[in-house]
């Protein structure tokens, strides 16, 4: 009983636990009823509310590391947890279609222009230079590649980066068309594309991993254990003869990693960590990062069809996030509002899959400048 | 805060050479994908 009345007086004494109780509510709101990311938002959202406990044993007890402490000096402190998330990533993606018709790559390059917008917007606004980077990579639209350069990096502002990260990516639906509408007109979002189905053979699938990961090595070493992780799921899946590890890595591993993230993450958002003006500054340059590489990714599709005789519908430009693939999905849906016969997931979806090789890429270089 | 100018300029140079870095990779990869489709086409078992 007495513990119970500390507790309680404690709470009030610090009312910036009760806000961390409500935000945590609130991102368990947004995951298990809009489905919002439910696999990162309800665990970070009810480990919010542990860790806003007065004398919360999942952070210290007596003095030792708590559960949550341990699991994040292991699985982030370590940046193992965002690398084993990358296998099953890479183990779900077909790069088939993207080696069918690789133009679309470039469009996963220009996607990424919304990084590079807010770190000079957040080294303008003070941030120091690797802070700036770490919130940059917000846009990259990429929450394993967020945690991984933002821990590399050093930065305090995890939590809002990751709060940030995940949330924005569930929120793509929203935000892309926004963006996308207020840089093209409606015949341009009209534009229709003849999709060219290529074959690719196995060969070409099983070297392409490996390639990269060389290609990849040799120019940005530092991008390697990105690259390197993604590509090995990928090799699971192509190689033919590791279907169980494969399946494996894209279920029970993705799906262990994802629990045990949620809850370490959350050691960032302890309320003295979190309750600050720079965490709203932190969720307003992600946003604005968003925002940017969508504008980026139909931009460069403009000035790709000055050349071009036959024209890119400029937001498949926008596809070139990493948010797959959900992106590609609403690019298809704003086709189909505008010319229901439009038929433009192929090619988006080519976007999209080039957009998570370019993003792990980013964050390879923006390590690989700063480091 | 303040405006801090040497984050600024590295701001910038991270702009030319990370972005510009990203297509240099990806025109990269672009050449390797026609080169692997050129040379391994896809065959009959495929």
């Amino acid at each position: 009983m007495e513990t119970l009345i500390e507790g309680v007086q404690a709470l009030g004494a610090e009312p910036g636990r009760i806000v961390m109780m409500l935000i945590g509510c609130i991102l368990m709101y947004l995951g298990i009823k809009k489905e919002y990311e439910p696999t990162l938002l309800v665990p970070m959202g009810l480990g919010t509310i542990l860790v806003n406990i007065p004398g919360s044993g999942v952070l210290s007890i007596d003095g030792a590391a708590g559960p949550f402490q341990v699991l994040f000096d292991a699985g982030i402190e370590t940046e193992l947890f965002p690398l084993l998330l990358f296998i099953g990533i890479g183990a779900m993606i077909d790069f088939g279609p993207l080696l069918a018709n690789p133009f679309l790559l470039l469009f996963g390059a220009a996607a990424q222009f919304g990084i590079f917008f807010v770190i000079i917007v957040a080294a303008l606004l003070g941030f120091h230079i690797a802070d700036a980077a770490s919130i940059g990579i917000i846009a990259a639209a990429d929450g394993p590649t967020s945690i991984f350069v933002a821990n590399s990096l050093g930065s305090k502002y995890m939590g809002a980066i990751m709060v940030a990260a995940y949330s924005y990516m569930a929120l793509v639906p929203i935000i892309q068309p926004i963006a996308i509408k207020a840089v093209t007109t409606k015949k341009e979002r009209q534009i229709r594309m003849t999709y060219r189905p290529g074959e690719v053979s196995k060969t070409a699938k099983i070297l392409f991993p490996i390639i990269i990961c060389v290609v990849a090595g040799l120019i940005a070493p530092v991008s390697l254990p990105l690259v390197g992780f993604l590509m090995f799921g990928n090799l699971l899946r192509e190689c033919g003869v590791l279907d169980r590890l494969s399946v494996s890595a894209q279920n029970e591993l993705v799906n262990l990693i994802s629990i045990l993230l949620g809850l370490c993450v959350s050691v960032k958002m302890v309320y003295t960590d979190f309750l600050q003006f720079d965490t709203l500054l932190v969720m307003g340059l992600g946003l604005l990062g968003f925002v940017m590489d969508s504008v980026g990714g139909v931009m460069f599709a403009k000035f790709l069809n000055l050349f071009r005789k036959e024209k890119i519908n400029p937001m498949v430009g926008a596809a070139g996030i990493s948010a797959f693939p959900m992106s590609s999905r609403v690019i298809q849906k704003m086709a189909t509002e505008e010319d229901p016969g439009n038929f433009i997931l192929m090619q988006a979806a080519g976007a999209n899959v080039a957009g998570q090789i370019a993003s792990v890429v980013a964050g390879g270089l923006v390590l690989g400048l700063l480091l | 805060m303040s405006i801090d100018m040497n984050a600024l300029e590295k701001g910038i140079e991270i702009l030319g050479l990370g972005w510009g870095g990203i297509f240099v990779v990806m025109i990269i990869i672009y050449l390797v994908s026609l080169g692997l489709c050129k040379l391994f086409p896809p065959r009959k078992d495929d």
